[in-house]
């Protein structure tokens, strides 16, 4: 891949000084109260907010010249939303590399997925989220739902779970399944499958959380609690489509499920494109 | 019947702009006991109920509430955390609206369950167990426990929104006019409901009604109110049968004999 040319005439990654300095203000507040959302003063990005505003803004926040970035959106490093975004931080942040490697990322901005490959300390993941509010298809009121935050109390949640399997037989979300963190705060994941859930518990790196559109920012600090919500006799499942990998027949890996013809023919291939490659590769070698 | 009331209230005063709604007005509520508020539309019943669960601020006066262990506390003056825990523990409320004391776009089950995972339940089993008894308990099928308040009669909604207040087994239950707006055999089957859950359980209840009969067939004693203030009060059957304040007079010669 060319490297675009940097562009004069942009601060160093797009946001001025000023900015930066007001999201990580914010960013410090998150972390030192890990799952609780605190608003912050999303600034109009040259993408359409629903694309990552959010996330971008993070990560515009916490990067250096001497930073490696990778960018995923459903976990692949090659679709539209990955590489704009990837060729955007190209263009406005001299210095900065970015990868599709997860072990050479120090910053990982994502939609939708956690890499596979185990995450390490020091490196930032940061999550592009669209509805920070874990109970907003609960209770549309937003003064009553920071009440309830205020007051930690969340049975409706558990209510939810309650319909869900009464209405599925399990415990229903598969993906932005609510977790409680460091068991006082209701957090959404953002809309990472079920199966990615475990991965938050007790990371070693960094989780940063953006919300554009609806000016929020949260985060989940390095080895700190995240427990699924569920019930004693149902407990939470992360979820996969039972099948193998059609390219490197990982059995252990999130799927996704390709049509490949229009007479029902389809298969499944890792969601993770990296940790694909780099498995194939393994074994080519 | 212990000693000490239950809930206290003590010059409670609350006016609205110009108007009055409460003036100076005291009463004791006992465990165990059924204690109708009686009164015309306006009188200022209503909000002494609100007032009584912590739902307004009185400009003047306060409520005290004594708990199981026999502490008493300021109603207004717990602040929310506490007051919140109470009214999904040892207290309960009733309104005549089922949509606004129901989840409508909850199952029946969800709804009954909701007080319970509140307060901490987290097996969906027991949890479920719990609902269907209570269901059957206020004489809905618990065939329909997974059917939305919506696809119920109103007569349904009124007892489904008892099963899901006294499910916890709250001490102190309030209710505004619970058979309001119910034909009339409807409302007297829901008032005989009424009646066995609320001697079974030994709960204490504060009752607004602007209905005579209901009052009777419920409370052990009454108020009448009239413009913000209490004009009478005693044992229902005494208030009823030799009314003394000329309102009270009034009130009682109304009733429409069938």
């Amino acid at each position: 891949m060319s490297t675009p040319m940097p562009e004069s005439g942009y601060n160093f990654a797009y946001l001025d000084e000023g900015t930066k300095r007001m999201i990580r203000r914010a960013l410090l507040k998150a972390v030192a109260v890990p799952g609780h959302q605190v608003p912050f003063g999303s600034r109009e990005m040259p993408l359409p907010y629903g694309w990552g505003t959010g996330g971008i803004q993070v990560t515009a926040a916490v990067i250096g010249p001497e930073d490696t970035l990778k960018v995923i959106d459903q976990g692949a490093d090659d679709t539209t939303n990955a590489v704009s975004i990837r060729r955007f931080f190209a263009r406005v942040a001299p210095g900065l590399r970015t990868t599709e490697r997860t072990a050479e990322a120090t910053v990982i901005q994502t939609r939708h997925r956690i890499p596979e490959t185990p995450l390490s300390e020091g490196q930032v993941m940061v999550y592009q989220v669209p509805q920070p509010e874990p109970l907003y298809k609960l209770e549309p009121r937003r003064a009553e739902t920071r009440r309830l935050h205020a007051l930690a109390d969340y049975g409706l949640m558990q209510v939810k779970l309650y319909e869900d399997i009464a209405r599925q037989g399990r415990v229903g979300s598969s993906y932005d399944h609510p977790v409680m963190v460091g068991g006082r705060y209701l957090m959404a994941p953002s809309p990472i499958p079920a199966f990615d859930n475990p991965k938050m518990h007790m990371s070693p790196a960094l989780q940063l959380f953006g919300a554009g559109r609806e000016r929020r920012l949260y985060a989940v600090p390095p080895y700190t609690e995240v427990r699924s919500l569920d019930f004693e006799d149902h407990p939470f499942e992360p979820l996969r489509a039972n099948g193998h990998c059609a390219l490197c027949g990982a059995r252990d890996t999130y799927l996704d499920e390709m049509i490949t013809d229009d007479r029902g023919g389809r298969l499944f291939v890792c969601s993770d494109t990296d940790h694909c490659a780099t498995r194939r590769e393994e074994k080519a070698a | 019947m212990s000693d000490d009331p239950i809930l206290s209230a003590r010059g409670l005063s609350l006016s609205f702009g110009a108007v009055r709604a409460l003036d100076g007005v005291s009463l004791d509520l006992w465990p165990g006991e059924v204690l109708a508020i009686v009164g015309e539309s306006g009188s200022g019943k209503s909000t002494l109920l609100r007032v009584m669960a912590g739902e307004a601020r009185p400009d003047a006066g306060a409520v005290t509430y004594r708990d199981t262990l026999g502490a008493s506390m300021e109603v207004h003056g717990m602040g929310e955390p506490a007051l919140r825990r109470l009214a999904r523990t040892e207290w309960g409320f009733v309104r005549q609206d089922a949509r606004e004391g129901l989840r409508m776009g909850v199952s029946a089950g969800g709804n009954v369950g909701e007080r319970l995972m509140a307060t901490g339940a987290r097996h969906y089993g027991s949890i479920r167990e719990e609902a269907a008894r209570w269901l059957e308990r206020v004489e809905i099928s618990p065939s329909r426990i997974d059917d939305r308040p919506g696809t119920f009669s109103g007569g349904m909604r009124q007892r489904l929104q008892i099963a899901r207040t006294l499910v916890t087994r709250p001490r102190l239950v309030f209710m505004d006019e619970p058979t309001g707006g119910l034909d009339v055999s409807v409302q007297a089957r829901l008032l005989d409901l009424i009646r066995g859950l609320v001697s079974d359980l030994g709960i204490a209840v504060a009752l607004v009604t602007h209905d005579i009969a209901a009052a009777r067939l419920l409370a052990h004693r009454l108020v009448v109110m009239r413009e913000g203030r209490i004009v009478e009060e005693g044992l229902t059957d005494r208030v009823l049968d030799d009314p003394r304040h000329p309102y009270t007079q009034l009130l009682v010669s109304s009733v429409l004999a069938a």
